[in-house]
């Protein structure tokens, strides 16, 4: 227990410097980008630029500002957005993380479950028609660009046959549906293409002829032990996939009319407004660094090997 | 005694891009209730091959070309796969080679085996885990209950085979396969892993088939010997034929390459060359390109097996009463005498 304890101290130490560094990072790179928040730059006079950047602070030097701005969001204050009239970035983003969240979670648990079983379907099936069809599948749900099939989706079961809102964010569960199958594909042809991979290696291992000897159905095998084993590599992948969708598809959102974070982000790079900018940074790159943090706790809870040393 | 399996001309081969391989040629064996049968060989000689055909547990580019597994009379090669799977792990069953890689690494050893009893019985998890259990304690895992709940990765090779063993046991099988279980080990635990064999088969009465390529192995454990070479059985008999009056050249390499206490490592014999291939063998004998001894007949035909005794039969046309009478090599004619000796000395101390 205390080498936990220790394990996961060490780790949340190493978390919040990576934070740190990205902050820093982003922060110094932002303020080299030419250009200036303001959108009707050009027609600002010099008197009306020095106004604007003394009341946002922006007159300061760099250094000063990087100093305040930290100590700002260690106090939970990141700032106002330049582009939506001062409103605070913290609500701004606080109102749409929401839908993006739900549709990246919604796409990555449908997708991985199908593309598994489809990954495992085909693996049992190696070489012959069922694989082929499998490979198929995500082959062309790899290269076929989501917004595609969400146009499709949207024209077939929208547009035809009227069975699902065409977008917008007002029906509840319904109008995740749509939206989330398109963004599964991805995430269903990466886990089929994975896990087959990964289960033809493993059904062809050792313990697996045994559970074979012992009189086990193939397909008992393959969903007990060799799921089991071909599972643990796809943790791996599957943590970066769901922060990738969760912080929201720009393309996708705009088609089903989504108030998600992805325009947001497109839009505050954009227009250089830069606590925008910082904020979403900032939450993507948390959100990134606890899934790692969480797929290695989940690594060790799943594969008895990799248990850290003396943590019995 | 009614044997209890009979393969009978059983010709196994596999289609692959060179070729077809024939790996198993026309072999034909019994083994009765209770008895060790060791299969031995060089590598590739088609060992393995013979026991996954039993088992019915073969490679998808394999053919069964012809012959039959007959099993308490049943032939093993008709019966569909459903049929095959209650027979599998219930009726025969089968340990393999290396104990390192022959568990789920992640799932706790006790389930490994609880699984292995609930595939062939009905029986409640509470009863399965006391029967994993009381299988740990028999193959010898001290502290039962504590090591159900552990992984494979915590156990030596060893004990993994000891654990093997028990999932083989599970379902109180008639018939023990065990694939070299000792080869991946070191000389301590195969001594130790043989004596379990040894005991368990005479606590359950279970006929053992045994592979191996170390014939000093064999003589520790096998009532009956069948020597393998090229994908045929060259020369079968009771340990005691095969040990002190082999027939075949083949036997008579196998028997002078294996280490002695009177042998040291450097003067120790090979066999010179290396087995054929399998794909379209040339006929006659598949040893005769090896073989000091051959014949021209070994290189036309194949040599059929000539019986020695109501046991022991060998096919080299060394056997045939037109062929010159060939002395074994020394070492050979030193073993027949050493044995000849103490059986005598047994039969006079009686
Ligand atoms: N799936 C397969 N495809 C093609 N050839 C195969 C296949 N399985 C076995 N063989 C061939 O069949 C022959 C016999 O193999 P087998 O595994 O029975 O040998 P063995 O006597 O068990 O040897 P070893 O002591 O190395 O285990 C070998 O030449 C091997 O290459
Ligand atoms: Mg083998």
């Amino acid at each position: 227990m205390k080498r936990w304890t220790k394990y996961i101290g060490t780790r949340l130490f190493y978390m919040a410097l990576t934070l740190f560094i990205i902050t820093s990072a982003t922060f110094f790179l932002m303020n080299a980008l030419p250009g200036t928040p303001y959108n009707n730059q050009d027609r600002l006079t010099q008197v009306q630029l020095d106004m604007l950047n003394k009341k946002y602070g922006f007159d300061q030097p760099l250094m000063q500002r990087y100093v305040n701005y930290l100590g700002n969001v260690l106090h939970g204050d990141f700032g106002v957005s330049l582009q939506f009239s001062d409103q605070p970035v913290a609500t701004l983003l606080g109102q749409r993380i929401g839908p993006s969240i739900q549709l990246g979670l919604q796409a990555v648990a449908f997708g991985t479950v199908i593309g598994v079983f489809l990954g495992v379907i085909a693996a049992m099936h190696q070489n012959r028609a069922l694989d082929v069809f499998c490979s198929l599948f995500a082959i062309t749900g790899r290269s076929v660009p989501n917004f595609v099939v969400a146009v499709l989706l949207q024209f077939i079961f929208a547009v035809t046959l009227k069975w699902l809102p065409i977008g917008l964010w007002d029906e509840g569960f319904r109008s995740t549906i749509l939206p989330t199958l398109a963004l599964s594909i991805s995430p269903m042809a990466e886990s089929c293409r994975f896990i087959r991979t990964e289960m033809v290696e493993v059904l062809s291992s050792d313990y697996i002829e045994l559970a074979r000897a012992k009189g086990m159905s193939e397909i008992r095998i393959a969903f007990t032990h060799g799921l089991r084993n071909g599972l643990i590599p796809l943790i791996t992948v599957l943590g970066p996939m769901t922060v990738s969708l969760m912080t929201g598809s720009l393309v996708v959102e705009n088609i089903f009319a989504i108030p998600g974070i992805g325009e947001q982000f497109t839009k505050s790079i954009l227009s250089n407004d830069y606590y925008t900018i910082m904020a979403v940074t900032i939450l993507f790159s948390a959100l990134l660094v606890s899934v790692i943090f969480l797929t290695d706790i989940l690594y060790q809870i799943i594969d008895p090997r990799v248990r850290i040393e003396g943590a019995k | 005694m009614e044997p209890i399996l009979q393969v009978n001309h059983l010709s196994v081969s596999f289609d692959t891009y060179a070729g077809k391989v024939e790996a198993v040629r026309d072999i034909s064996f019994n083994l009765q209730p209770g008895e060790t049968l060791a299969l031995v060989g060089e590598s590739g000689c088609g060992k393995s091959v013979t026991c996954r055909t039993i088992m019915r547990l073969l490679a998808r580019n394999a053919n069964i070309d012809q012959g039959s597994v007959l099993f308490r009379g049943d032939d093993l090669l008709k019966k569909s796969n459903r049929e095959m799977r209650a027979i599998r792990g219930g009726k025969i069953a089968m340990i393999f080679q290396d104990p390192m890689t022959s568990l789920d690494p992640t799932m706790q050893i006790g389930r490994q085996i609880a699984e292995a009893v609930t595939l062939h019985s009905r029986v409640s998890r509470r009863d399965a885990k006391k029967r994993a259990v009381q299988l740990l304690h028999q193959v010898g895992i001290e502290n039962p209950e504590k090591r159900y709940r552990q992984y494979p990765h915590e156990f030596s090779g060893g004990q993994r085979q000891r654990i093997v063993i028990a999932i083989a046991l599970a379902a109180n099988p008639d018939i023990l396969i065990a694939d070299e279980p000792t080869t991946a080990l070191d000389v301590t635990m195969q001594a130790q892993i043989l004596d379990l064999i040894k005991e368990i088969q005479k606590a359950t009465g279970t006929s053992v088939i045994f592979i191996t390529h170390d014939l000093g192995v064999v003589a520790n454990v096998a009532d009956r010997v069948a020597v393998m070479y090229a994908g045929r059985i060259i020369e079968i008999g009771t340990a005691d034929e095969v040990f002190y009056d082999p027939r075949h050249p083949y036997t008579w390499g196998l028997l002078a390459s294996m280490p002695t206490l009177a042998t040291d490592s450097e003067t120790l014999y090979a066999i010179p060359g290396t087995p054929p291939t399998l794909i379209h063998p040339a006929p006659g004998d598949a040893f005769a390109p090896r073989n000091a001894y051959a014949l021209e007949a070994d290189r036309i035909a194949d040599p059929p097996l000539f019986p020695v005794s109501a046991t022991h039969l060998a096919a080299t046309w060394l056997l045939d009463p037109r062929a010159p009478q060939v002395q074994p090599p020394e070492s050979i004619r030193l073993r027949a005498e050493e044995y000849r000796q103490k059986q005598s000395a047994k039969g006079a101390s009686l």
